[in-house]
């Protein structure tokens, strides 16, 4: 992705687009680097139409380098222990099917907070990291039963919002409902985008959706979902990312796992490069999550050196990168007692959720 | 470190690729390789071996056999004993001995990988993932090629025994560039490796027994300098085929001009990266990524010159350095290091040299604070930047992973610092406008362009350079040519020379009262008629001794005015074909206004029957070629992913012709209509014989809207007429048509700036025989094919 003109905005600019949260920016500690940089959390700044036109992506070189970075980079051993233990850290643990029920999630919970087996923790050596996943996510019903099956653990709860996964309901609506979750308790909310805003061209409006979605999510973190396997074309999940950021995302999400393609190495570069891009110009930190169709230990690992790779360390951890993940916490699972034991295990040796 | 601090440090680790199996390997050879001559390891003549290691921790890995010329004889005679056999299998049967070659390579391909990145020092992953892929590839291709061998290439034979050398930067896979066509078309081989990076030549050579490949079929003799010039100056070889240095490439050529070796060579670059303001500069940073820092640099072909365009050029040198820090340098062996280590001492220092002498002309010196390995030979990632043009950085190969920046204003400011080099092997171009892309890339002087990415190969595409990156194409259909002659050409008789008159006949007096009206003939120069700058002429004698005119004697000056007037008329070779086409059928129009009279003044040379024959023959040749200025297309080839490759035929540029002493006429259009129908410029050198042909051409040209310059006449002695044209470096290619020694003479002159040299070598050619006198052939001689990448998708 290019941006021609040089162009930086302050944090001043960057807090002054949300002059609520009565931050400045000699108070607001950093939340992470970048080439050196101290960067603070994002606030959005004024919708920029020429930054969004300039965003270049070329769809074959991208996927050149989606397809050599995973050959590029590998980890073996106790760094790949620890590397799956990271991503279990990251990982928003998922339940989003229509067959849900309250007893369900509050398996799901008990797995949050326990995502290894005892055994497997001692021999790892890694009581100290008292480990659990970083999130629960689930739909606004399910939210209370959520919170208080977590209470106390430090896991955060988040609710997929906006009429998820086709964000089509009347905007009332999808605001209203933010505000039911985050009055239910939810620390996060994973908003959908009008996907036909971006087929469009229509930036100011998907802008505007994304910007009445934050002040709604007020101390909440908001993660936008582009929709990528729906928005089809690299170029418009640059431009899309770039929308999101200015109007103020914390995270930004590539889909809602409810689409035919969802994320991919390619989507996740482009997201990644717009993100760092959006960092050196308004010296703010926006997390990404990847969501859907991540089912293996190795898409893990190459997720993370994604990461490593295009960000730095700042985004291998949970504040700034998640996985929305259901099945790979299980393959993690037996490849830490493959690690530890030497054998190869099997599914139903692992506690489900 | 325990887990869970590995688990708050998120370092990689190591990832080491055990190199066990193939230290196993080496092993059973008892780590001491002789020669594979004959289909058998066989010692060295003079006993003597010589040792290779591995760059990144400088341990021996084995000893191999120092190749003499004894050696060299045995692998050729071999090769010769081989040939007839192989060359008279059935393709079919080659075809299948290439597939059991590319096959087995697969079979071994980690042991191949893990022999080269230990030899060689370049990341495992590049081995395992580009090199050995790339082999297998390779010969799965020429497989096919073989199979379809006598329908693709009817009336095409083999060359017969070649000799080939290759470098220390791909050494398997310029190995199966080099081998997999030779032997497809029917060649056998004698290979010599690069002398650091024999292994896996003789691993392959393993590969040729295991397969029951028919016994010197394929010989591989290692040694150093001394033994690949025994090779080259060996005579029994029939076809050199070299990648390396141009300085090498240089002695090449000198070597091999006493014989009629056919010659390819592919040599060194600094090769152009465009980067247009609307580029992805993300994904132009990862083309440098697999440009300059793919393989420590010690590419060929790297784009090791960055042009980037003004308004970006800060952001874009930003981008680079951030991800320049993300680069790591270490063990080769290990899975997850992007540059390896330098493959000997004597280059890494090359590379401090020129970098320190950059430095010193002005530039700026960056370099990423990385973890370096403590010992084995290695070079950080550089980036050079405020290099100008003039610095020694902009214009020698260093060969190593240092990216010399430049920026340039306008496309066509672009062009022009890109194609300010002596080299032109490849070139990048980076712009999301396919506008922008394929323009710059129509006007690149350079055999391979790469759009929007960097460094990707195919068998079935051409590669190989323009100006002094050498000649001949590797790859594709394009590249079989370099193997194959046309079978009428080898059996084809000594030129016997053309008698000229010695002596003067009487005179025959007039025979009418007034004399004849004086008809002078000039040198044609830009369109013009030119008198020579000596100011002196030739007499023109008929064989029997008769005066039947005085030629132009021209000299050096009127050669370098021809050369700058064809140069001047470039702008023919951006005519429409079809232009082109118009201009010829022209041309044979007013030849048959004029058949009678030019006809008649040629038979006093050749005779009236044969200077009847000449005339229409070359009404013929022109109306051929006119026809052919817009079929010969170049192809669209399709690799192995979603990309299309334009296989342009390009014209090489401005041509030097000597033209054939016998057949005046023929002759001249037979070489330079082809020439000129694909878009060259060319300066000619009639017939010795007959020089006088100039007037009778320049009159047809003059009233065909041939624009001046395109054809350009210095009669003369031809001889020393062609020194100056085989000298001169603004000439891209010399065709010589005369006697054996001009020929000799003009590659032996040709290596200033290594411009394309064709000769008869010193073989009758009947001109009247269109088999023989046109087409292909010919065509394939006036063009150089440029593949243009183009990797598409949204």
């Amino acid at each position: 992705m290019a941006v021609n003109h040089v162009r930086r905005y302050t944090l001043a600019e960057n807090l002054a687009a949300r002059p609520e949260t009565g931050l400045s920016a000699s108070t607001e500690p950093a939340l992470a680097t970048l080439s050196g940089r101290a960067l603070h959390a994002n606030h959005g700044i004024p919708l920029n139409l020429d930054w969004i036109k300039d965003v270049r992506v070329n769809t074959s070189a991208v996927e050149r380098r989606a397809q050599t970075l995973v050959t590029r980079r590998t980890v073996k051993k106790e760094w790949q222990a620890a590397w799956l233990l990271r991503a279990i850290s990251c990982m928003d643990l998922t339940t989003l099917s229509g067959d849900d029920t309250h007893e369900r999630v509050r398996r799901l919970c008990a797995k949050a907070r326990q995502p290894i087996r005892r055994d497997l923790v001692t021999r790892l050596g890694i009581e100290e990291l008292d480990l659990k996943v970083a999130a629960v996510c689930v739909y606004h019903n399910f939210v209370e039963t959520a919170v208080r099956a977590l209470e106390g653990s430090g896991i955060r709860v988040a609710a997929v919002s906006t009429g998820f996964p086709a964000g089509l309901s009347p905007l009332e609506e999808r605001v209203a409902e933010i505000r039911r979750s985050v009055d239910a308790g939810a620390h996060e909310i994973d908003v959908v985008i009008t996907r036909a805003h971006v087929f469009e061209g229509k930036w100011q409006a998907l802008y505007d959706e994304i910007a009445t979605f934050k002040s709604a999510c007020g101390s909440a973190h908001m993660k936008v979902i582009l929709g990528t396997g729906d928005l089809l074309t690299l170029r418009n999940v640059g431009r899309a990312s770039v929308v999101a950021m200015m109007a103020g995302a914390d995270f930004i999400k590539t889909s809602t796992g409810k689409e035919a393609v969802n994320a991919t190495l390619p989507v996740g570069l482009v997201m990644t490069r717009a993100i760092r891009e959006y960092a050196h110009e308004t010296g703010a930190a926006v997390g990404f999550k990847a969501a859907g169709g991540i089912r293996t230990a190795k898409q893990a690992t190459e997720w993370l050196s994604l990461m490593k790779e295009e960000l730095g360390p700042a985004w291998l951890e949970a504040k700034l990168f998640r996985f929305g993940a259901s099945g790979m916490l299980a393959d993690i699972e037996r490849q830490l007692e493959h690690h530890a034991t030497g054998r190869y295990s099997a599914d139903f040796r692992h506690p489900i959720a | 470190m325990s887990i869970a601090e590995k688990f708050v440090s998120m370092e990689y680790g190591p990832a080491p690729e055990d190199p066990r199996e193939a230290l196993v390997w080496l092993d059973t050879h008892g780590r001491q390789f002789g020669h594979f001559i004959n289909g058998a390891w066989q010692k060295p003549a003079s006993g003597q071996y010589f040792d290779t290691a591995d760059p990144s921790t400088g341990e021996k890995l084995a000893s191999v056999a120092q190749g003499t010329s004894a050696d060299i004889s045995s692998a050729v005679d071999a090769a010769r004993a081989a040939l007839d056999s192989w060359k008279a299998l059935a393709p079919h049967a080659r075809a299948r001995y290439l597939y059991a070659l590319a096959r087995q390579v697969q079979k071994h391909s980690r042991r191949l990988a893990v022999l080269e990145t230990l030899d060689n020092g370049k990341p495992i992953r590049e081995s395992r993932d580009i090199d050995i892929p790339l082999v297998a590839r390779h010969f799965y291709h020429h497989a096919g090629w073989a199979q379809l061998l006598e329908q693709e290439f009817s009336g095409y034979t083999a060359c017969g025994v070649v000799g080939q050398v290759i470098p220390w930067n791909f050494p398997l896979l310029m190995l199966a560039w080099k081998i997999a066509p030779a032997i497809a078309t029917g060649n056998t081989v004698v290979l010599k490796p690069a002398e650091y990076t024999p292994l896996t030549a003789l691993a392959f050579a393993e590969i040729c027994q295991e397969i029951s490949l028919p016994s010197g079929v394929v010989n591989i003799v290692t040694g150093d300098g001394s033994t690949g010039e025994a090779l080259v100056k060996h005579p029994g070889v029939d076809k050199i085929a070299f990648t390396g240095s141009t300085e090498v490439g240089r002695a090449i050529r000198k070597a091999t001009a006493q014989s009629h070796k056919k010659l390819s060579l592919e040599l060194g670059g600094k090769s152009p990266f465009i980067v247009f303001e609307d580029a992805d500069l993300d994904s132009a940073v990862e083309g440098l990524v697999d440009g300059i820092w793919f393989n420590q640099g010690e590419v060929c072909c790297a784009g090791s010159r960055l042009l980037m365009q003004e308004s970006i050029a800060e952001p874009l040198i930003a981008k680079i350095r951030d991800r320049m820090s993300t680069l790591r340098v270490g063990s080769p062996l290990d899975k997850a290091i992007d540059i390896g280590a330098i493959v000997a001492r004597v280059q890494l220092e090359r590379i401090q040299r020129l970098v320190d002498q950059g430095v010193a002309e002005g530039a700026t010196c960056w370099q990423p604070a990385l973890p370096m390995p403590s010992r084995g030979l290695y070079f950080p990632p550089t980036l050079l930047s405020n290099v100008h043009p003039a610095s020694i950085v902009a214009q020698e190969e260093i060969f190593g992973p240092v990216l010399a920046a430049m920026t340039f204003r306008t496309p066509r400011e672009a062009v022009e610092l890109a194609n300010n080099t002596v080299y032109g092997l490849a070139a990048c171009v980076w712009s999301e406008s396919i506008n922008v892309a394929l323009h710059v890339a129509a006007q690149l002087k350079a055999g391979v362009v790469w759009v929007n990415s960097t460094n990707l190969f195919d068998a079935s595409c051409g590669f190989g350079g323009y100006r002094e990156s050498g000649f001949g194409r590797e790859g594709g259909r394009e590249g079989l040519f370099e193997y194959l002659e046309p079978a009428w050409f080898k059996q084809a008789p000594s030129l016997r020379p053309m008698k000229l008159p010695a002596g003067k006949a009487a005179d025959t007096q007039p025979d009418s009262a007034a004399p004849p009206i004086d008809r002078t003939v000039k040198l044609y120069v830009g369109g013009k008629q030119a008198r020579p700058d000596s100011g002196y002429s030739i007499e023109v004698r008929s064989p029997d001794g008769r005066l039947l005119g005085e030629a132009p004697f021209g000299n050096r000056k009127d050669i370098r005015n021809a050369v700058e007037a064809a140069r001047k008329a470039e702008a023919w070779g951006k005519a429409t074909a079809h232009n082109r086409a118009q201009v010829l059928y022209y041309i044979a129009e007013n030849l048959s206004q004029r058949r009678e009279e030019i006809a008649g003044r040629l038979s006093a040379v050749v005779g009236q029957e044969h200077a009847a024959a000449e005339v229409s023959r070359g009404i013929e040749r022109v109306f051929s070629y006119a026809a052919w200025a817009d079929k010969y297309d170049g192809a669209v080839h399709d690799p192995p992913f979603r990309n299309v490759t334009l296989a342009m035929h390009e014209p090489v540029g401005t041509i030097g012709i000597v033209c054939p002493t016998e057949a005046p006429l023929l002759g001249f259009l037979s070489l330079v209509m082809p020439a000129i129908s694909v878009g060259n410029t060319v300066v000619a050198i009639p017939s010795e014989a007959y020089p006088l042909i100039t007037g009778d051409l320049y009159q047809v040209f003059d009233t065909s809207d041939l624009p001046g310059g395109v054809v350009n006449i210095v009669t003369g002695r031809p001889a020393e007429l062609m020194k100056t044209l085989a000298e001169h470096d603004d000439m891209d290619a010399i065709w010589c048509f005369t006697d054996e020694a001009s020929g000799t003479s003009a590659k032996l002159l040709s290596v200033g700036n290594l411009k394309q040299v064709w000769t008869n070598e010193g073989r009758a050619i009947d001109w009247f025989d269109v088999k023989q006198g046109e087409g292909r052939w010919f065509l394939h001689h006036a063009t150089q094919v440029k593949n243009i990448w183009v990797p598409y998708g949204e």
